[in-house]
Order: structure tokens, then sequence, then C-alpha cells
């Protein structure tokens, strides 16, 4: 979707702030966010495309508030919350449970959180059929506007790049963020910095973009 | 919605006297899922501890120090960074395929994650403010070398910049050059050269002239 979470080559958001000291957290309801939001992902109601595209459904000034990331987390697991009927609104703004909880959810337990972040959750799954294209390969960004999740950004929708690595073959986000898995090849695309860009950019620029099978297709 | 959260609050747990909107909002999520049972709390502390005390950008420096000095080992690296790092136990959470890209005297390389702040957790820990802002973002792809100056990093015009945009579960970490002043220091001397933003690109290993 065309929302503000895709910026790559926006103007407009001024200089880094690296006054910043760079600890994870800066607020304790960062942390207690982060910490719930790890907890509540292990009660397997979402995917991660689920989750990004519940993000990238904030609405931009809300999104940018303090430019700070873990605060979208916040309507975005209110959200989650109503939907999967872990909370209702009215417990939300309660801020305590006034119903019985959902049956059959099983609370992550402490001893299990060391395991389940050293085996993660890969995206990789097995191959199906060959990869349609090689490194070196010519090939164009599709160009397409979906009003739902995707992992192609627009700067790159309808530039030619160069395949720069086969990944193997992954998830889909695109289908993945509807709860649908879809099994796709994933390339490393090249793009010239002045393909993207224009002929007045940096002629020494590239950008490499992971982009999956059916998002690109066949450049002469 | 309030703009106020970060202006003039600093960190106080514990401190109820004047909660935020987003604070009180958080406590809300927190204090309904414990009390039906959907999260542990005990769980909560063992997250918060593991991101903020245990990973972190050591992690990916003992990883670079080993490419370092290791040549079978950077090849590896460079050829299949997954297995490479699992081979030390950096696999995981945010980081199930890992890519690393090598920069030369001839290419730069800098990763970003322009769509969100994907990052690669169990190799540097939960990613810096500045990482996750706009500001960087929006820009890195457009104008990197702008960038890499706010950082104090020049470098020649020739020397071609690739930027890794971070689309899929896939995790870049950045091998810097090793400064040639430290070739055939010991690995605990190394890994003090090798800081957090020079394994995202941002900045170049420490120069050794400057540790004490």
């Amino acid at each position: 979707m065309n929302t503000i979470h895709d910026m790559g080559g926006m103007h407009g958001f001024g200089s880094l702030r690296l006054d910043i000291d760079e600890a994870p957290f800066h607020f304790d309801w960062e942390r207690r966010m982060f910490a719930v939001q790890q907890a509540t992902g292990r009660l397997g109601l979402w995917t991660i495309d689920m989750s990004r595209a519940e993000i990238e459904a904030i609405p931009a000034e809300e999104y940018l508030i303090d430019d700070d990331y873990f605060r979208r987390w916040v309507p975005r697991l209110e959200h989650f919350a109503v939907r999967y009927g872990l909370a209702s609104v009215e417990e939300i703004a309660a801020g305590k449970a006034l119903v019985p909880p959902r049956a059959g959810l099983v609370a992550a337990k402490p001893a299990s959180v060391e395991q389940f972040v050293a085996r993660g959750n890969s995206s990789m799954r097995p191959q199906a059929a060959p990869a349609r294209y090689k490194v070196g390969d010519r090939v164009r960004a599709r160009n397409y506007q979906p009003a739902t999740h995707t992992r192609l950004p627009r700067y790159v929708r309808g530039r030619i790049g160069t395949i720069a690595i086969v990944h193997g073959v992954h998830v889909f986000p695109d289908t993945n963020c509807m709860g649908v898995e879809d099994r796709q090849w994933l390339y490393s695309v090249e793009f010239d910095g002045r393909e993207v860009w224009g002929d007045t950019a940096d002629p020494n620029v590239m950008i490499c973009v992971d982009v999956s099978e059916p998002n690109i297709s066949a450049a002469a | 919605m309030t703009n106020s959260d970060h202006n003039g609050h600093h960190d106080h747990a514990g401190d109820h006297s004047e909660l935020s909107e987003t604070e009180i909002r958080v406590r809300a999520l927190e204090s309904i899922f414990v009390s039906k049972g959907y999260v542990d709390p005990s769980t909560l502390d063992v997250i918060i501890d593991l991101y903020e005390n245990k990973i972190g950008p050591k992690n990916g420096a003992r990883v670079i120090v080993k490419a370092w000095t290791d040549p079978a080992f950077k090849q590896w690296l460079l050829t299949d960074g997954t297995a490479a790092v699992a081979s030390m136990g950096y696999t995981g959470h945010q980081g199930e395929h890992i890519v690393v890209p090598e920069n030369t005297p001839d290419v730069h390389n800098i990763v970003v994650c322009t769509l969100c702040s994907c990052y690669p957790w169990p190799l540097l820990g939960l990613p810096p403010s500045w990482y996750k802002s706009a500001a960087y973002r929006s820009r890195v792809v457009l104008d990197p070398r702008s960038i890499l100056a706010e950082f104090g990093v020049t470098l020649p015009d020739t020397t071609k910049i690739k930027i890794w945009d971070s689309t899929s579960e896939m995790r870049y970490l950045v091998l810097p050059m090793q400064p040639p002043a430290s070739i055939g220091w010991s690995e605990d001397k190394l890994i003090e050269l090798v800081n957090r933003d020079s394994m995202i690109g941002t900045r170049m290993a420490t120069d050794p002239a400057t540790l004490s």
C-alpha cells in the first residue's frame, strides 16, 4: 500500500538525530511495548506480514508522531487485540479485563524465550520449481499499486535492474499479509542509481532490493 | 494523541505521577493480557533482559574479527553468511537468513530498511533510533553520501556505494575493511575497532590511532 511507511527517496525529514543515545529503549513504556508485542506474537494469531500491514495502515499523521518506532506498535496491538478477540474496545478504554479470556490460547513460558529466539522463524521453503532468473539477468520491477501489503518499494517500481543474488524460495509477503502462504523465489535485484533517480543522480550509487519473483519480469 | 511524549520526559519507570497517553495505552494492553492469561509477566522480563542486556553488537563484532583473522571463515561468511554466523551461535529471530557484503576500496556497502526497520537482531541487537528514523530511511537510498557526511565519513566520488534495502527476511551485515595498522593484532584488541555503525555501513572501522 502506498502509505507513509514507503519513504525511500522522500525529501523533508531533516538531519539525523545522532545525539540520541543508542540504548534500545528510551522509555519504560517502549520496553513494555516491545516485550508485550513479542510475547503476544507467540500466540500464533498473525504472521509477520499481517503485522507489517497493520503498521502500514496507520495514518501518516499518526505514523510520524515523534518519529517513534515503538509508538506505532501501540495502535497495532490494540487493533489486533480487538480483531482476534483478545480484548474489546471497552476493555482497552478501561485498561482492565471486563469479560472472560478467549479460550484456547497458551501464554509463552519464560523458559521458552531463549530457544524461540535462537531458533527463529525462517521464511524459507522447499523449492518446488526452478528459479526463473539467474544472476546477471536483467529484470523489470513490477509497476503496480496494491492497496494491500507488499515489500516492493515504490521507488523501484517499473525500473530495470540486474539479478545480484538468488536467495531461494521464501514466503510471499503480498499474500502472507492476508494469511495465505504462497511460496516464491526471492532475488536481490541491483538497480543503478540513475535508473531509479534519473540522469542527474550520483553515477556511483547502486541499490539492492529483495524482490519476489511475481514482482519482476524479464527485461530486454 | 500527544506530541509531548518525548519532550522533557525521561525514562522514569515507577514514576506514576505524569503518565502520557502512550504509557497509559501500553499499560492497558499489558494489564489486560496478563490478567487474561495471554502473557506471562515473567516472560516479559526475560524478553526485555535478553534484548537490553544480552544480544548486542558485540556478537556482530566477533564475527567481523573472525573474518579479519581467518581467511577460510571470511570466505565462508561471504558465500554463506547464514551458516557461517550460525557456527558462532548468532542465528535466530530476525536474523534467520544473513548476507554479508564486503567493503573494499572500490565498493562501500550500507544497510537500510526503507519500509520499516528490519535489522539483524542476533548480530547487532535492536537498532539505534537513527536507523529507524524517517530521515535515514528516506534519504540513504537517494543521497547516501549526505548520510555518510553526517557520520563524518567522506568517500572518494569514484567509490561505488551499494545500498542494501532489507525488503525481505534476508538480513544484511556489512564486513568493514580492517584498518591496515591493526594487522597482526589479537582478537581481543581487534574487537575494539568494530563499532556497531561500521557493520551497518555508516561508519568505517574505528581508527586504531584513536584507541587509548
